[in-house]
């Protein structure tokens, strides 16, 4: 009886199914085991003081936090209207929902590209540009917004499609406007969505390589991230590139734990 | 200050057609089964669905007829809903303090008030707990204090006893229809239980199927039931 019935709580699991599964964790997990054993810790202190990968996680930390907060200026508000859109005719609806999702599927260099197309010197808007959009550091920062703004953009989506909308009835029956229930009942209840969402943006800007490198280049100081500063320094430090990459995967698994241990969707209490 | 509306709507195969009075100081019962449109006559009333014609005067202003139609937030129509929707993110005094602060008055003077509310309520104690720690009953008077500070000019009550349990409902309606008299302004209560009618209205409107089938006082009511509808309910209410 009790085996029967904690068979019926968990579903039928063929032995099967075990070789493929543990393959696929193989391949997840034995790479960053990888990474952990070769990692050169006795020079670690030396390699990470060196000025060029202190200038690069620099420029990491303050362009993806700039990205994360553009982001989250602008990406809340698009994923209301997106949550609201329901009731729109079909055609501008999905449009909308193709325009939000396409940066997440599309490989980033050919975002980097389309990025110079329309802002380079003689792009589709940047021929009008009084300054140089390109190889700066604002270059960086719009081509993460590119690639990241997404994650947000839907992870806030669905916590405004999850929370329960009468709330915002019962605000306006007390008097409140529009923006006064947005600001003081709409975020506060979707605070986990638009929390987790942002720890997405910031860990998907954090690693961004392809659009980066190919909008705004690889300057020292200036554009070289540290997922660039990794690549290039593989051609000639690979102990470098080593250090690096443990550097970007602690922040990874940080922003992982929490994640999973403060941020779980729901109400918080 | 009085209350007349008229309200016509068309769903499909359900149509609603109504006609409402209320009086300074008296509480009309809006009483009918489920589907009869009592929540869409609530909705209309509260600016959340739109009439198809008719007409709603608040106090003498206007809030709909053919060429008007006020917004909700400026209604000034509270409403206490069946489950109360407090915001589970703000504290007791913070919800009730919600709608004298969404209307510019400062936080200090917008949380006296609301502190004084909650006086009255007799739960100036919760003040600083969250909605999801408090009973039904407590949740209850917070959203009853929570639409009286907001000052309504018109007070909907829905479905006020339908969250609670039954073994409390009998003092919770009874402390309800306490502090409705107290406050005074003209409410309506739209509900489907016969003992909410007896204790918190003054006068009823039966509706069933979107008409109104009777309008009477609720002594009236209990001597003379119209319908069949009404005289299951007055009979099953005798027999308790």
């Amino acid at each position: 009886m009790q085996r029967s019935a904690r068979r019926k709580r968990q579903g039928f699991l063929s032995p099967a199914l075990w070789v493929p599964a543990g393959l696929a964790l193989a391949l997840l997990g034995l790479p960053l085991v990888a990474l952990v054993v070769r990692a050169p810790w006795s020079q670690l202190p030396e390699l990470l003081a060196q000025p060029s990968v202190g200038s690069a996680l620099a420029l990491s930390l303050a362009t993806g936090l700039m990205s994360t907060a553009i982001s989250l200026v602008l990406g809340i508000p698009l994923a209301l209207v997106l949550a609201r859109s329901a009731q729109w005719a079909a055609v501008p609806r999905r449009l909308l929902r193709a325009l939000v999702t396409v940066p997440l599927v599309l490989p980033p260099v050919v975002g980097g590209v389309a990025l110079l197309l329309l802002l380079g010197r003689r792009g589709l808007l940047g021929q009008f540009l009084p300054f140089q959009l390109p190889f700066t550091t604002a270059a960086v920062v719009i081509a993460q917004v590119f690639v990241a703004m997404p994650f947000l953009v839907l992870a806030v989506e669905g916590a405004l499609r999850a929370s329960d909308r009468r709330f915002e009835t019962a605000a306006a029956t007390l008097g409140a406007s529009r923006f006064t229930i947005f600001r003081r009942i709409t975020l506060p209840l979707v605070f986990p969505g638009v929390a987790a969402g942002a720890l997405l943006c910031f860990c998907r800007a954090l690693g961004e390589f392809g659009a980066t490198i190919t909008f705004a280049g690889s300057f020292p100081g200036v554009t070289q991230t540290l997922p660039i500063a990794t690549y290039l320094q593989l051609q000639t430090d690979p102990d470098a590139a080593i250090a690096l990459s443990l550097v970007l995967m602690i922040i990874s698994a940080a922003a992982l734990v929490s994640l999973r241990d403060r941020w779980v969707p729901g109400v918080t209490a | 200050m009085s209350v007349a509306a008229r309200l016509r709507l068309a769903r499909g195969a359900f149509t609603l057609d109504l006609e409402l009075v209320v009086t300074v100081g008296r509480t009309l019962a809006l009483l009918g089964p489920n589907g009869a449109g009592k929540s869409t006559a609530l909705g209309m009333l509260a600016g959340m669905i739109d009439l198809d014609s008719g007409s709603i005067v608040v106090g003498g202003r206007v809030l709909d007829d053919d060429s008007t139609h006020v917004e909700t937030e400026h209604r000034r129509v509270g409403v206490m809903f069946q489950d109360y929707l407090l915001f589970p993110h703000l504290s007791v005094l913070e919800n009730v303090a919600f709608g004298a602060r969404s209307t510019g008055v400062p936080r200090a003077a917008a949380r006296g008030a609301a502190l004084e509310w909650l006086d009255r309520l007799g739960i100036a104690d919760l003040a600083s707990s969250r909605p999801p720690q408090l009973s039904g009953g407590q949740a209850q008077r917070v959203a009853l204090g929570r639409a009286l500070a907001s000052d309504p000019k018109l007070l909907l009550l829905d479905e006020p006893l339908a969250a609670l349990d039954v073994e409390i409902r009998e003092e919770v309606r009874a402390e309800l229809g306490r502090h409705i008299r107290e406050w005074g302004g003209p409410t309506i209560l739209v509900t489907h239980l016969f003992d909410d009618v007896v204790a918190l209205a003054d006068d009823v409107v039966v509706i069933e199927r979107g008409r109104v089938t009777q309008r009477a006082t609720v002594r009236e009511l209990v001597q003379a039931p119209a319908t069949s509808y009404v005289s299951r309910l007055v009979a099953s209410w005798s027999d308790d």
